[in-house]
């Protein structure tokens, strides 16, 4: 399937092409260009997974095929990087996913972002991305992945950061970068100590989880944990990092500062699942030798999901919204990493994981791109803004209530099964995280249909200055309505098919009570939000009232973006940076230039012996002559 | 004629060319023409150097050759390659050409400008060239002695200070070395100056415990070692744009070349003895260059702190001794050469507009000159290690080797060394969305034009060469890995 380097090798030439020829192409000619290479990929891609997945498998089990290979750097006689291909079923329903939601955004994008200056840089930094984010997926080994993972945060940097102008989107862009590089900090420690012991990068060798590769682990300990402990813990930091699991979340809300089309591509869809991707991936060592870290993942997991679904009820910024639930949605996801088991019908929770990547990816892009037709209409990200727009945007907004039904979890919307799946394997994990999920779950209900009802209901729309909302074009529609058909059906998928823990057949089942449960509580979280913001009423203000600190302090997202500006500008500028430069200047190099004033010194005080004047020659003559006479007499 | 004589010629041959040039179109030509030469010439070492081992020619060095100079002391004129040593010819060639382009304007004295350029390089190309340990000496002190000049005379600034500083500072440690060359040569049997040969000896282990230390200093001034690199802020900040293009790039690594080549390679037991100390010392050179960057506001300091991280680290990986860190800090030599002369001819080129070089001064300026703003964001991604670009993969070979040495000390310095990768992308960003993003701080910046034809040139080959390492690194590391294999395998015999 050598084809397969062709999805990685035309949006890289697209890029260096488009970001040659820059503005020396009109705005139309670059954004066909890239459309119509993303088209090609899309086709290549879904061209891929059709022949894996119906070749691949063998005698029930999807095989590891390497389509290709080269080694692109040789450390030593052990480590090298390849650059490689790797199809597996999670990748090829990566590749299926990222092409979609390109081609989606690039579509979009050609009228969203019609006449905006840098329209080709534009376009050419989606390539950038798309070529990142597909050799992420189908790495074939750690360090190739490692390698990408930093190429995408590139992209995502320069996206961020497109309206340069712009203050905010500068240090959205910088945030963004530097809390994501400190996670890859501990990415690639984890690498150094993986490759260290187990003497391979390759993604083959790893997960194979031969006991004799990971031997010589054993009996090395750190601080109480083994080594490959605090290597594993050590790549998901990475992993969190990508994904914005808490702490390191901060970045993901200030980069809506992009256009929303990149919020719905990279923020919503692809580079924030990376995270969880890395972690399926080497999901075998994991649930293998370190169960613990497993777990931790899991914790991880569901406190960032409980915790910005609190912070996203009470947002106004509509982008900040689904931001927000990114984050938690992504959490759902890495819980289900953490509390599944391996292999059969036990792997419940990976499948559940993957499948929940996939339906999120086609229902959150469909809701940033939604949102994104609605800032096209009203100019503004404030929900103050909004209210009733439900009679001048009709296609985005039943192709927006579409979205809000499938991430709260209303069958059949694809939302439905994949979050089902979730919560069953959670459940089955411990009933206490199960609770917490399911409660996670009504209050994404909640949030979205205040989201929903705040823009398309209440209030009576206020135009201002003769202006009215109308409807996007069809280049933006037309997303929007692929999406929404993908998001109804795609539930009914039978993902386990394809994709499960250990390649193998895995038969999706509906748990009754499961289901019920979380339907009831999805049920209770609109019901809520409708009452309180479908009509304008007193009723949220007063629930706002009533919950005053816990209000306020959720509306500044519990301070942590304090906490960031604290460390970095206090501690490094302050405290680190600023002594080390002075201690530079003034000790370093005052010794340096205090030797040297010495030396001049020194010459001034003595330059004097040659001073030509023979009474002083004699004086110092004579001097010399009794000193050693004294010393001849007295020794 | 050995063939590897010629880059020491060529510059010699256009210093009397310029000699004889009359105006300034003449003198541009007879230096580009120069530089060009030099450049093709390193093309055709490589290729003729890959021919020969490809062939099957696996003695240390390619290309010999010998002619006695002073019997008395057995000083000789010997020339020979490896592939670190081509690496670095390719690397001189390319700053060369550059440099030359990015003094396309200098004023004043254009004329005396280059033929101080030209005599610095030729001592440059004898330095790789040679190997014979007073020849060595001799072409190093060639390197440096226009340097004062250069910055004296063309500079910006506290120029004189600078010059003196760091003229003073560089010469101390060429007195070092002079002491430690003179004590190899004796301890060895003094009857050879011979790279080669004295290696084939055995110097006595305590006399090496002397002179490891005086030459590893004295070598790492010039590679900017804590606490011996202050002469780099100040010089740097005070060069002419080509000089600080050439010192940065390529002058700091003749520092890293003769540690690894003389103090290790001839006193293996005092290195694997010594190398904590100054293990200790260029891990914190990497942390420390890397956070009084963060603190600057002249871009040339930020530059000049970043070349003492990132130099940090080509010494830190030397010291590792293996032979995956020692071919990343040759990788490393490689790609910082190239990306802070990239750094510097920018700088150069935004200074000769804003005239300002204070980034709180600046602001916008993507807008007024995407060219300029475009390929300083590239500079600024290889020095933070993306990858496809040249950081990356030399970094990368660094840690990768600095991490097999399992010992406490090593892997909590690597660890620390490897910290600096964020900090770096601290440092760089903020410098980017200052000058480059957001409003034009000065209005009068409004009217500033983009880059000419020569600075293009310039700016286009260094970017060229910059993603041709950083994405194809496999020709070039392993040509220098097999060089150092047998370096290592010394080493190792010491042990």
């Amino acid at each position: 399937m050598e084809y397969t380097l062709y999805i990685l090798i035309l949006p890289l030439l697209s890029f260096v092409v488009l970001g040659l020829m820059d503005t020396k192409w009109k705005p139309v000619v670059a954004g066909t260009v890239g459309t119509a290479i993303l088209t090609i990929v899309a086709a290549l891609s879904y061209y891929t997974a059709w022949e894996y997945f119906s070749t691949a498998n063998l005698n029930g089990t999807y095989q590891k095929i390497i389509a290709f290979n080269t080694v692109w750097v040789q450390f030593n006689e052990h480590l090298h990087i390849d650059m490689g291909i790797l199809l597996d079923p999670i990748s090829v329903m990566m590749l299926v996913v990222i092409s979609t939601v390109s081609l989606m955004v690039h579509i979009y994008s050609l009228a969203y972002m019609k006449g905006e200056r840098g329209f080709e840089r534009y376009y050419a930094f989606l390539s950038l991305f798309s070529f990142a984010m597909l050799g992420l997926v189908v790495s074939t080994n750690i360090f190739q992945m490692y390698m990408f993972w930093e190429m995408v945060g590139l992209s995502s940097y320069l996206l961020i950061g497109f309206y340069y102008t712009k203050p905010e989107a500068v240090a959205a862009s910088k945030k963004a970068f530097i809390v994501t590089r400190f996670a890859d900090l501990g990415f690639l420690i984890g690498i150094l100590i993986l490759s260290y012991y187990t003497k391979t990068f390759d993604f083959g060798i790893l997960t194979s989880c031969d006991a004799n590769v990971f031997a010589s682990f054993s009996g090395v300990t750190f601080m109480g944990a083994s080594a490959l402990s605090w290597a594993m813990a050590l790549i998901f930091i990475g992993g969190a990092g990508k994904s914005a699991m808490f702490p390191l979340h901060i970045w993901l809300p200030d980069a809506m500062e992009g256009p929303t089309p990149v919020s719905a591509l990279i923020h919503a869809a692809t580079m924030v699942v990376a995270g969880v991707f890395l972690v399926a991936r080497l999901f075998p060592i994991y649930i293998t030798f370190t169960p613990e870290v497993l777990h931790g993942i899991a914790y991880v997991g569901a406190f960032t999901s409980l915790f910005a679904a609190v912070i996203a009820i009470v947002q106004t910024d509509i982008k900040r919204v689904l931001a927000f639930s990114t984050i938690s949605q992504i959490g759902f996801m890495m819980v289900a990493l953490g509390v599944s088991g391996y292999g059969g019908q036990a792997g419940t929770g990976y499948m559940a994981s993957m499948f929940h990547l996939f339906t999120h990816a086609m229902f959150k892009a469909l809701l940033f791109l939604g949102a994104g037709s609605i800032i096209h209409a009203v100019h503004s990200n404030e929900m103050t803004q909004m209210g009733g727009l439900k009679k001048f945007l009709p296609v985005t907004r039943w192709t927006f209530l579409i979205a809000c039904l499938a991430i709260a979890g209303i069958p059949p919307f694809s939302g439905f099964f994949s979050k089902d799946e979730i919560l069953a394997a959670t459940m089955h994990f411990s009933p206490g995280l199960g609770v917490i999920m399911t409660f996670t779950a009504g209050l994404t209900a909640f949030y979205m249909f205040r989201l929903y009802y705040r823009i398309f209901h209440g209030k009576k729309y206020q135009t201002t200055n003769g202006h009215t909302p109308h409807e996007s074009p069809v280049a933006m529609t037309l997303p929007l309505v692929f999406l929404g058909v993908v998001t109804i059906f795609a539930g009914f998928i039978p993902f386990g098919k394809f994709v499960s823990s250990d390649g193998g057949y895995y038969h999706i089942h509906i748990d009754p009570t499961i289901a019920t449960i979380s339907v009831v509580v999805a049920l209770a979280g609109i019901g809520l939000a409708t009452w309180l913001y479908r009509k304008e009423n007193d009723a949220s203000a007063a629930v706002a009232r009533k919950f005053n600190t816990i209000y306020r302090a959720a509306y500044h997202r519990f301070y942590i973006d304090e906490l960031y500006l604290f460390i970095t500008k206090k501690i490094i500028f302050k405290r680190i940076s600023s002594p080390v430069a002075w201690f530079d200047r003034h000790i370093v190099d005052g010794t340096m230039n205090g030797l040297a004033s010495v030396t001049q010194w020194v010459s001034l005080k003595i330059k004097g012996f040659q001073s030509g004047k023979i009474q002083h020659y004699a004086f110092v003559i004579l001097l010399g002559t009794l000193i050693i006479a004294a010393i001849v007499i007295f020794i | 004629m050995n063939f590897l004589s010629i880059f020491v010629i060529i510059p010699l041959i256009t210093l009397l060319a310029l000699y004889a040039a009359r105006n300034r179109k003449q003198i541009n030509l007879i230096a580009a023409t120069g530089a060009t030469l030099l450049l093709i010439l390193s093309g055709i070492l490589t290729y003729l150097y890959l021919h020969e081992r490809a062939m099957g020619n696996d003695s240390l060095m390619l290309f010999r050759a010998d002619i006695l100079w002073y019997a008395p002391f057995n000083i000789y004129y010997s020339v020979g390659v490896d592939g670190v040593s081509v690496a670095m010819l390719i690397l001189t060639s390319i700053i060369m050409f550059t440099g030359v382009f990015a003094s396309w304007r200098i004023d004043p004295l254009p004329k005396e400008f280059f033929l101080w350029f030209f005599l610095l390089s030729s001592g440059v190309y004898g330095f790789f060239i040679t190997i014979d340990l007073f020849s060595m000496f001799m072409f190093y002190e060639i390197a440096l002695i226009p340097m004062y000049l250069l910055i004296g005379i063309w500079g910006t600034g506290r120029k004189e200070y600078s010059a003196m500083k760091l003229t003073l500072m560089l010469m101390g440690g060429s007195a070092l070395l002079l002491v430690s060359i003179l004590g190899i040569y004796y301890f060895s049997g003094g009857d050879t100056m011979n790279l080669l040969e004295i290696a084939q000896r055995h110097i006595p282990v305590e006399v090496q415990r002397y002179l490891f230390p005086l030459t590893f200093m004295g070598f790492g001034v010039l590679g900017a070692l804590f606490p011996f690199h202050t002469w780099s802020p100040d010089g740097h900040a005070s060069a002419p744009t080509a000089v600080s293009m050439l010192h940065a790039g390529v002058l700091m690594k003749l520092g890293g070349y003769g540690a690894f080549r003389v103090a290790i390679y001839l006193m293996p037991e005092a290195a694997h003895e010594q190398a904590w100390i100054f293990l200790i010392l260029t891990g914190i050179s990497v942390i420390y260059g890397a956070f009084s960057a963060v603190v600057q506001t002249d871009l040339k300091y930020i530059n000049a702190y970043s070349s003492v991280s990132h130099c940090g680290l080509v010494l830190f990986a030397i010291l590792m001794m293996n032979e995956t860190a020692m071919t990343g800090a040759v990788m490393q030599m490689l790609s910082h050469g190239l990306m802070t002369a990239l750094f510097f001819a920018l700088i150069g080129m935004i200074y000769g507009r804003t005239h300002t070089r204070l980034i709180t001064e600046m602001g916008g300026l993507m807008k007024i000159m995407p060219f300029l703003g475009v390929s300083y964001v590239i500079a600024g991604l290889a020095s933070l290690g993306l990858p496809g670009l040249s950081g990356f993969v030399a970094e990368m070979t660094i840690f990768v080797g600095a991490f097999q040495e399992s010992d406490t000390l090593h892997r909590i310095l690597t660890i620390v060394a490897v910290t600096s990768i964020v900090i770096t992308a601290v440092y760089i960003l903020r410098v980017v969305g200052k000058i480059l993003y957001g409003k034009v701080q000065n209005p009068q910046h409004e009217t500033l034009s983009d880059a000419t034809w020569w600075e293009r040139i310039s700016v286009v080959t260094l970017i060229i060469a910059i993603v041709a390492l950083g994405s194809l690194p496999l020709w070039i590391s392993d040509m220098i890995q097999n060089s150092i294999m047998p370096i290592v395998g010394k080493l190792m015999a010491a042990l």
